[in-house]
């Protein structure tokens, strides 16, 4: 037989052997089916990083028409529910037993205020633990009182007018819907999980139970073992994608702008990329505890964190955002974040892409210097 | 030395593996380097099976896999079929089969497909196949099973089908490593046909490595290794030529336990190895000769010493250096007297365990006296292990009776615990921890502190020789020692009955030997001892067993009770092993009358 003919020959029982070992474990289908679908829905239904209906309490220490119109705007708003309350005291205690998560304080001399042309005392009182939540709070009461402040100008009454109008427009997630910003990001988590810690996982498990050690004294050659792990599980990596993808845009109703070629051949990198990753932590690991310690801690926390997934990197400290670089998935957040909300925006994309090339290349070059036909390693 | 018993070469074309000064030393990040092989240098020759042979840490997976390719060595060079090792590696691995220990098989393929596997990696031609699978399951007896999966196959079906991927593309040369292990006496002895078969008609070379010195005798050349280096090599007979008159059998007097005159040869002056054999004592002397042996024993004692024909295992042993095994039970001596009492301290009484559709144990009924060792015996997926949870409380019973110690385990399991000690099969202590930690943790878990405490522990280094180990982590103890510390510990609390799992397997001969020298000790001292094993010649220690088999017993009694069910006239002297073989194949019916057996016990 040709050289060509037996290489085809290896490659087709290695890789049927994989197939075969994903169909019957359930372990990998859950990986690459079930988990995106879990945590899609998690993130797309339970998980928001926007507020809505928070419980705000309502104190008129004026009972002058302008307060209680300022009172109707709050209970008016889809942001807020509304409690209202005689006094502050009553606010407080239920502020201190978490009831309601802020206070708007219609002060006194508000009406005389107005009427003075004198600034008009609204206090707002938000529970600040979670620092995001309260900046939010903050946003959408003042966002509440600006409009109330519009009405009353275009009804010709007079106000105290601000030095600047600000006239916000969002652009690309203009309903601002964190789901959108989300579901994205989670493609880049799914992937990862799917390219380093079932890779690792799967070839610390045939060192475990001394396959490994029968497949190595065969005549098979380290591009077909390199090729025989990196395969079916780009195959699964890629499915976990398209899935997320389908259900995000089906179910989730999040846009999707950019190309459909365009997403299969940048996450063919990435996906590329996290196996290579994945190999190298098996070409290092032998027991599959550690293999998945490791692929944690060096691959899906970073994933989690260093992406701009959740946490924006422009805000991060200098020393994270040069880390940042060297994490896989932050290059495939942005990617995926322009391919559904912006399109196929090639300046953005292009960059990305080779920082992806370029670490897909590196990590599996490495991977296969370091695969041995030797036990030792 | 090591070539005295190098016999007459055949042509050089005939070799199918040349070890030449071989060296491996294995380099940690931390700890020292192990030295696994030091100047070893063998032959293989086409057409014989060529057994390495050796204990635990002797060096034969290192010298393996350096053959396969799987290692390089640090020093010398191996040649397999004219290739060198490291440069050609390649092409030693599409001429060679390779079985390692676990196998190799994929347990969540089928047998087809397993197969389909290896010869897809070793590029067996489509048209061969149909000819080469139906040859090889065959061969192996698999062709009922083809489509179930590996990893429901029986221990000696994964090893058959573990042979049959390594056959797969007609290998020129053949390595087995340690492929009997835990695998029960019947498929062992199905493997060796095969390897008989492989090498008569196809001419191939063997090379097999085994820790069963009786396994040694069924190979046409043996090398025997001990920690790395090469002792000797030669065909089984010269070396038992070497030991030539010095072993002697030992029948004992009515009214004498052959165990108590093996306990009281061990370690005496001249004697090099006594072991137990179809109820009689066998001692193998040094020069001095067999007299040794009725020199050695009391005046009041009684014994017909014969000469016998050595067997491997007996030139094995005078071969080895005897470092540790000087092992003295105290006060010993005079417990001439059987310890056994009349009262039952486990019962069991139409014993099941059903685990789903599977009944794992099938109604078993069984007493155990005080003071007495009961083999649990039988091939893996007996019904062993289950069995033996049960007793230890730690699964469900599915239905009949079983008390031990006096409490119903169904009612009150935690009060039989208490009162004993468990080892399992597996090494379960805390290998990060000290042998001191480990003893101070197991012993404050059973109830045990302050000066009772230390008093036990002092007790356990100086009973098991750990006290050089003291502040050693488990992990780094060597293979014996760590068996002994897991025995210790199980011992803290001073246990009525001790149930040992599996004691001795993975064990070497010499660990082995040691091992039952110091339960008798126990048993002696009134310990009940109950233990499982898969060496059948070792069930000539206990003082009653159950053979059992797929869930259900087969036999139950003393060793010579055992020994008599196979005796036939073409096989006047059975072993255990011969016994459970004629059980297992029903040439000889079943014994299971549990009733009997209890009451010709009580008359003695």
């Amino acid at each position: 037989m040709t050289t060509k003919a037996l290489f085809f020959m290896r490659m087709r029982g290695i890789l049927r052997k994989e197939l075969l070992q994903i169909l019957r474990d359930p372990s990998s289908i859950a990986l690459a089916i079930v988990l995106p679908l879990v945590l899609l829905f998690i993130f797309g239904y339970g998980v928001t990083l926007d507020a809505d209906n928070v419980p705000m309490a309502v104190v008129l220490s004026d009972n002058g028409p302008a307060a209680r119109e300022v009172a109707a705007r709050f209970d008016q708003s889809p942001y807020f529910k509304t409690l209202h309350l005689a006094s502050m005291a009553k606010a407080v205690a239920l502020l201190n037993q978490r009831r309601v998560d802020g206070i708007v304080h219609v002060q006194s001399d508000f009406t005389a205020g107005l009427d003075k042309l004198n600034p008009a005392p609204v206090q707002v009182i938000v529970n600040g633990i979670d620092a995001n939540r309260a900046r939010l709070i903050q946003g959408y009461a003042r966002g509440v009182l600006e409009k109330w402040t519009e009405v009353r100008r275009a009804r010709g009454e007079s106000v105290v007018a601000p030095a600047v109008n600000i006239s916000q427009r969002i652009w690309f997630n203009e309903s601002a819907e964190s789901r959108n910003f989300l579901v994205p990001g989670l493609i880049t988590l799914i992937m990862t999980l799917i390219g380093i810690l079932l890779t690792a996982l799967v070839v610390a498990r045939e060192w475990e139970r001394g396959t490994m050690e029968a497949i190595l004294v065969t005549p098979i050659r380290r591009i077909e073992l390199l090729l025989g792990k990196v395969l079916p599980y780009f195959i699964l990596g890629m499915m976990g994608m398209g899935l997320s993808v389908w259900v995000g845009v089906t179910l989730f109703h999040v846009p999707f702008r950019g190309s459909i070629w365009a997403l299969f051949v940048l996450s063919a990198l990435f996906m590329l990329a996290s196996s290579g990753f994945g190999l190298l932590i098996s070409s290092a690991i032998r027991v599959q505890f550690v293999a998945a310690q490791v692929s944690i801690v060096a691959g899906f926390l970073p994933a989690l964190f260093l992406s701009g997934l959740i946490f924006d990197l422009g805000s991060t400290p200098l020393v994270i955002r040069i880390v940042s670089h060297v994490v896989p998935a932050r290059y495939f957040v942005d990617i995926s974040h322009t391919l559904f909300m912006a399109g196929d925006v090639w300046p953005v994309l292009l960059p990305n892409a080779l920082a992806l090339l370029g670490m897909a290349v590196i990590f599996i070059s490495l991977a296969f210097r370091k695969i041995t036909k030797r036990l030792e390693a | 030395m090591a070539d005295r018993f190098l016999t007459q070469r055949t042509a050089a074309t005939d070799i199918v593996l040349a070890v030449r000064n071989l060296e491996k030393t294995f380099t940690a990040k931390k700890g020292p380097a192990v030295q696994a092989l030091r100047d070893v240098s063998l032959d293989a020759l086409r057409g014989r099976v060529t057994g390495l042979v050796g204990a635990d840490g002797a060096g034969k997976t290192t010298l393996i896999r350096t053959a396969a390719g799987l290692i390089v060595p640090t020093a010398g060079s191996v040649t397999v079929l004219g290739y060198d090792s490291v440069i050609d590696t390649i092409e030693i691995q599409s001429r060679v089969g390779y079985m390692p220990q676990k196998f190799g098989l994929y347990q969540d393929l089928t047998v087809k497909e397993n197969m389909d596997l290896y010869a897809d990696l070793q590029g067996v031609p489509f048209s061969d196949r149909k000819y080469r699978y139906q040859r090889l399951l065959k061969m192996t007896g698999l062709e009922p099973f083809t489509r179930r999966m590996a990893g429901a196959l029986s221990g000696g079906m994964k090893q058959k089908l573990g042979l049959a991927c390594s056959l797969i593309k007609s290998p020129e040369m053949l390595l087995l490593d340690e492929p009997t292990v835990g695998v029960d006496p019947v498929s062992r002895r199905e493997l060796w046909k095969i390897v008989y078969e492989l090498v008569e008609k196809d001419g191939i070379g063997v090379l097999l490595s085994t820790a069963y010195l009786d396994e040694a005798e069924r190979c046409d050349h043996v090398v025997v290794l001990h920690e790395g280096e090469k002792l000797a090599e030669g065909t089984p007979e010269e070396f038992k030529k070497r030991v030539g008159q010095n072993v002697a059998l030992v029948e004992p007097a009515p009214g004498i336990k052959a165990r108590q005159i093996h306990t009281y040869l061990v370690g005496k002056p001249h004697i090099i190895d006594a072991t137990i054999r179809s109820g009689r004592v066998r001692a193998v002397t040094d020069a001095y000769g067999i007299r040794a042996v009725a020199d050695t024993l009391p005046d009041n004692w009684p014994a017909a010493v014969k000469s016998t024909p050595p067997a491997f295992e007996d030139a094995f042993m005078t071969l080895i250096p005897h470092k540790e095994r000087r092992f003295q039970i105290n006060a010993m001596e005079e417990a001439f007297e059987s310890s056994i009492q009349q009262e039952v301290v486990v019962q069991t009484r139409d014993l099941k365990k059903a685990f789903g559709d599977f009944e794992a144990v099938k109604g078993l009924t069984f007493n155990v006296r005080r003071g007495e060792i009961f083999g649990l015996l039988g091939p893996n997926g007996a019904g062993k292990s289950t069995t033996f949870r049960m007793l230890c409380g730690l699964l469900s019973v599915s239905a009949g009776d079983i008390s031990v110690a006096g409490y119903d385990l169904r009612h009150s399991p935690s009060r039989a615990r208490s009162r004993l000690g468990y080892m399992a099969q597996q090494f379960s202590l805390y290998s990060q921890l000290s042998v001191r930690e480990n003893l101070n943790f197991f012993g404050r878990a059973y109830g045990l502190g302050g000066n009772r405490l230390r008093q036990r522990m002092e007790w356990a280094f100086e009973e098991f020789g750990l006290g050089k180990w003291r502040e050693k982590a488990a992990a780094g103890l060597p293979g014996g020692y760590k068996q002994r510390l897991a025995m210790a510990a199980s011992l803290l609390h001073e246990p009525e009955i001790l149930f040992l799992d599996e004691p001795t397997s993975g064990v070497d001969p010499l660990a082995r030997r040691e091992f039952w020298l110091r339960i008798n000790g126990f048993a002696e001292q009134g310990v009940t001892v109950v233990v499982t094993t898969h060496f059948m010649e070792e069930s000539e220690y206990c003082d009653r067993m159950l053979i059992m088999s797929l869930g259900e017993s087969l036999a139950k009694g003393t060793p010579s009770e055992i020994r008599a069910l196979a005796r036939s006239k073409e096989n006047p002297d059975p072993t255990i092993e011969d016994a459970f073989i004629a059980l297992a194949e029903g040439t000889v019916a079943p014994s299971d009358e549990g009733n009997r057996m209890e009451n010709s016990r009580g008359g003695k």
